[in-house]
């Protein structure tokens, strides 16, 4: 049986386009144009889901976005709006939350046990015993509503945008549309969102005059040079007026977050129609009038054949006029202006039958309209502070602050006539235009060193709009009996009632406890209602009970769109083509891809520890570092003495924060009289060049130092090895690279490979004879072959990161953030000779000052006493036969070069004397022991081969 | 998200910028006692009224400067300054 009207003048259905798409299985056919609940409903299809706790039989209620019983499958797309989503050729559509099927559910049997599953229900029944819980979680996750996740579902192309309008207008209803308009016409930019699929609001479901109308405000929006965005909603407004808006309707992307820097903001959203309160208000033909009008004139759907209108306003009466209009037998009209009031909606499990009035006749129908009034969606106001206030006369919210660059109209701001509330609205688009140029004034007049401002700074203009008047309205909340409140999360008033004597008796409290207003409608449908239950049970107003607070977003929002595009820059060297050639697994290390190994990261170690290795360090931070007070920043940065560092030599050093925690280490060269190589951990690369750039603008911008990042215009090479020089030799011939003439912690400039202006300097992580080459970047490549082909009779091979973490943990070299974290203070890495408090200043030297008289934790070198095993990093050291934390452990591996376990540890300085034997505490729970050695260095601690 | 007024770059979003917090003098490091020197590192009057800050215009022209901001309305006031010591947190 079809439900689908002839031709309606208004309708947005397109008759031409057939589309077919299958519901639970059937096949059913829509138009064009249809969404999924038209299409649904136009198939006599009443029952759409079941109800989130009793599975109770669900209509729909609004047949629109916010409707609260509409949810489906779509394919694999979950938590569908119904009310929202078009229909397409072939689209799959379930239903949700049922089992076995929408019209026999088991699950029903909730609502026979109803009052057990009261406000509460789960806190109370499900917190005893907690090792229980486990088996909850089960439990209740087989009852949680919602649709499938399918795990393999490809990801949809989400997109961002960054948009820099003078007015957003959010709501293209007519008050919208009048104010977009005429913001347009005094010069402003305009981005008027418009959470449906097109322009009108209202108007769309209307008379004649309300089509004539919207016709002409289209026709001027669309010629205003506004920028339209349909199915695309204002979801949160935040400080300064960014405006988050999810844009539904872009070609490409299935969403698009557009950030939009709005001068001002002008809050049209309109009014949404509130349900009422009784019982049997969710049985499947009981719907509000917006959704009956939206379903005869927009969609040509008869929406049932025998109504009862309960009216109390202008809405409910023009639907009845649209009723009887397509044939609709109004029983009959209960107006509640005369104080009639509608009790008890009847009927079997499915379907309404008949209607109980306060008169005690009962009115056979299979309809029931209610037009009780309306909720403010203030939402976008509360973002920006404002504290909604109740007018008891026309029974709703209106805003109350006055935010200079937030501007409300439209309904939400009143009521009156068409002329009225276009009037209002004009104005509205006037003053948001004026303020925002106003306010780009301001802006640009804090910045005006960036850019001149243009003429004098316009005066403030006052807000002198009419304000509108307030229709009356009887206040219809709940008739006497109790019914639901909050449809998606079955919360009746019943149990707001019973949650109130318990003493949940604050609407913040009451939201949380009983979870009204917390489903998916947000609170659009049911929080007055929820207030007003509220208030009855407390005896008090509303106004005295108060709202609670919309936050963002005003509607849900998709991960996806949030996610949108990741703009995360990977960085990786000039010599990525080579490794990814030659097998290198990657790492990712901060923002570089760089190798880890090449498939033996032990025979890595081996060869470079026997004949000679290259790995590419290029991620190495660099700085430049130019001018004649260059001495006096590395004094101040490092904690150790700079002013006599010779041209041509390196020296190591620590750099400390201000509270005397170690921020970075490395190594400096001075290049020339004035110029000097700033070496930098690859993770502190960007900080050490803000934390430079910080003391230079800050506390002495007198020094003359120019500080410039080269990290990737350098490609770094560290050749390790005990053949390193003699590889190193054959590819350089201006420098003279003896023991001799080049010695350990120097630096020279040279030709390598033919590559002119190339820096090397001797120093070794790894603890080999080492020369650390910085090759212009775009002959990195050339140098790297280089090496590898002038050394393939030397055995050079290449090593990744995991081989060099190896042989530093060897040579007992500790990594800032891995062997020190947010706590560690310079005296506890054994090198106070580099800590020299007879400087003037340095960061950090108060601190360093004091904690060189404190007993602090010592980070020492452990063995453990079964060489075979390896603690996993961050394994806790504790006093033996306790659970007292007396260190732990920061680094560990097996060494290939000792063929046993080696570690790093901090520990309390009670155990930190050569020697102490120590329990460490093994991820599996064992417990082994293990000893404190007598130098950081595991291997070769006088240091003989990185001199050699 | 805050609109700040940079001095170089124009008015940019806060995400551009590393925020530091009150603005402060950094003590004598010579003479400081372990409560003055703690003091600059730790401690803010975090007033509900204008307040100096510390800002660093990160992805743009990388210079410190301070703003005074007004911390109930999030208003910024004057013209941008030199920075003073932003202190201890790297």
């Amino acid at each position: 049986m079809t439900r689908r009207l002839p031709a309606q003048a208004g309708e947005v259905i397109n008759r031409s386009t057939p589309l077919s798409f299958k519901w639970d299985g059937g096949n059913l056919s829509a138009f064009e144009g249809d969404t999924i609940a038209s299409a649904l409903l136009a198939n006599d299809k009443r029952i759409v889901s079941r109800s989130m706790k009793y599975h109770r039989p669900r209509g729909y209620l609004t047949a629109d976005f916010w409707d609260p019983n509409g949810f489906v499958q779509v394919g694999d797309d979950p938590n569908v709006r119904s009310g929202h989503r078009l229909v397409e050729n072939g689209m799959t559509i379930d239903p949700q939350n049922v089992w076995p099927s929408l019209d026999y559910d088991m699950k029903a049997a909730n609502g026979l046990v109803g009052r057990f599953l009261t406000a509460g229900f789960y806190y109370k029944t499900f917190i005893k015993p907690q090792a229980m819980w486990p088996v909850y979680e089960k439990v209740l996750a087989r009852f949680a509503p919602g649709g499938t996740v399918d795990l393999d579902t490809p990801h949809g192309y989400h997109d961002k945008r960054y948009a820099h309008p003078d007015v957003v207008v959010a709501g293209g209803g007519p008050a919208g549309m009048a104010a977009a308009i005429s913001a347009a016409s005094l010069g402003a930019r305009v981005m008027l969102v418009e959470h449906e699929h097109a322009l009108g609001g209202h108007l769309r479901w209307g008379n004649a005059e309300d089509r004539r109308l919207l016709d002409e405000l289209r026709g001027k929006v669309e010629g205003a040079g506004v920028e339209i965005l349909t199915n695309s909603t204002v979801t949160g407004r935040y400080e300064d007026n960014w405006t988050a808006i999810v844009q539904r309707s872009h070609p490409i992307a299935v969403e698009r977050l557009i950030k939009a820097r709005a001068k001002v903001l002008v809050v049209a959203p309109g009014l949404i129609e509130r349900p009422y309160v009784f019982t049997g208000n969710d049985k499947p033909g009981v719907m509000l009038s917006g959704a009956v009008r939206r379903l005869i004139n927009m969609y040509a759907v008869k929406p049932g054949e025998r109504a009862v209108v309960f009216t109390g306003n202008a809405d409910g009466d023009a639907a009845i006029v649209d009723l009887e209009r397509v044939g609709v037998t109004v029983a009959r009209v209960v107006d509640a202006r005369q104080g009639e009031n509608i009790v008890v909606a009847k009927g079997g499990a499915k379907a309404l039958d008949s209607v109980e009035l306060s008169d005690g006749s009962v009115i056979e129908a299979d309809l029931l309209v209610t037009a009780v009034g309306w909720t403010a969606p203030t939402s976008l106001l509360n973002m920006a502070g404002d504290r909604p206030v109740y007018h008891a006369g026309s029974a709703r919210f209106y805003p109350s602050a006055e935010i200079h660059n937030v501007l409300a109209t439209g309904g939400i701001a009143g009521d009156g006539d068409a002329d009225q509330l276009l009037a209002h609205a004009e104005a509205t688009g006037r003053l948001a235009a004026n303020r925002a140029a106003a306010v780009a004034h301001r802006v640009q007049d804090l910045t005006a060193r960036a850019l001149p401002v243009q003429g004098p700074e316009p005066t403030w203009p006052e807000d002198d709009r009419q304000s509108l008047p307030r229709d009356s309205h009887p206040a219809l909340f709940r008739s006497t009996t109790h019914g639901i409140v909050d449809y998606s999360e079955d919360v009746d008033s019943k149990d707001l009632v019973a949650a109130a004597k318990e003493g949940y008796d604050s609407v913040e409290l009451l939201k949380r406890y009983t979870t009204a207003t917390m489903g998916p409608s947000q609170g659009k449908l049911e929080t007055v209602n929820t207030v007003a239950v509220l208030a009855e049970a407390r005896g008090e107003t509303i106004q005295e009970v108060g709202t609670t607070v919309w936050r963002p977003p005003y509607a849900p929002i998709t991960l996806g769109a949030l996610g949108g595009r990741v703009f995360e820059p990977v960085r990786v060297s000039s010599i990525q083509s080579w490794h990814e050639a030659n097998g290198a697994t990657p790492i990712l290390a901060g923002a570089w891809v760089r190798p880890d190994h090449y498939g033996d990261p032990a025979a890595e170690v081996t060869n470079t520890r026997t004949n000679v290795g290259i790995i590419d360090v290029t991620p190495l931070g660099k700085l430049d570092l130019q001018g004649p007070d260059v001495p006096k920043l590395l004094n101040h940065l490092y904690t150790n003495k700079w002013s006599q560092l010779p041209v041509g030599s390196v020296r190591y050093g620590i750099m400390c924060a201000e509270d005397g925690v170690v921020l970075d280490d490395g190594v400096t060269g001075r290049l020339s009289d004035n110029r000097y190589l700033m070496t930098t951990t690859s993770s502190g690369a960007a900080t050490i060049w803000e934390w430079a750039e910080n003391w230079l603008q800050t506390e002495h911008p007198d020094w003359q130092v120019h500080v410039t990042p080269v990290t990737s215009g350098f490609t770094s090479i560290n050749v390790a090895g005990p053949k390193s020089r003699a590889l190193v030799s054959r590819l350089v011939d201006n420098v003279d690279l003896g023991p001799d003439a080049f010695d350990y912690m120097q630096v020279r400039s040279g030709t390598v490979a033919g590559v002119p202006n190339c820096f090397m300097w001797r120093i070794g992580f790894t603890g080999e004879l080492s020369f650390e080459l910085h090759v212009p970047s775009g002959h990195g490549l050339h140098v790297w072959t280089a090496l590898l082909e002038m050394g393939n009779d030397l055995g050079v091979k290449p090593f990744g990161l995991e081989a060099q973490r190896i042989m530093r943990l060897e040579k007992g070299h500790f990594i800032v953030g891995q062997d020190t974290d947010g706590l560690t203070k310079a005296p506890s890495l054994g090198m106070n000779g580099l800590i020299k408090l007879d400087k003037d200043d340095f960061a950090g030297k108060p601190e360093l000052a004091w904690a060189m008289e404190q007993s602090l934790p010592s980070l020492v070198a452990i063995q453990t006493t079964d060489p075979a095993e390896v603690p996993t990093e961050a394994s806790q050291i504790v006093r033996a036969g306790t659970n007292e934390i007396l260190g732990r452990i920061t680094s560990s591996r097996m060494s290939p070069t000792l063929d046993r376990s080696i570690c790093l540890g901090q520990v309390l300085p009670e155990a930190a004397p050569a020697g102490t034997e120590l329990t460490i505490v093994m991820i599996d729970g064992r417990r082994i022991t293990a000893r404190v050695m007598e130098h950081q260095a595991h291997f070769d601690p006088e240091g003989q081969r990185l001199r050699g | 998200m805050l609109l700040v007024p940079c001095p170089n770059c124009g008015p940019r979003n806060s995400a551009d910028l590393r925020y530091f917090g009150e603005s402060h003098e950094r003590p004598n490091p010579a003479s400081a006692s372990p409560h003055e020197w703690r003091s600059y590192l730790y401690l803010e009057d975090n007033p509900a009224d204008w307040l100096k800050e510390s800002w660093f215009c990160r992805s743009g022209c990388r210079r410190y400067f301070t703003l005074e901001r007004h911390t109930g309305t999030n208003e910024f006031r004057s013209p941008p300054m030199p920075g003073n010591k932003v202190g201890g947190k790297a």
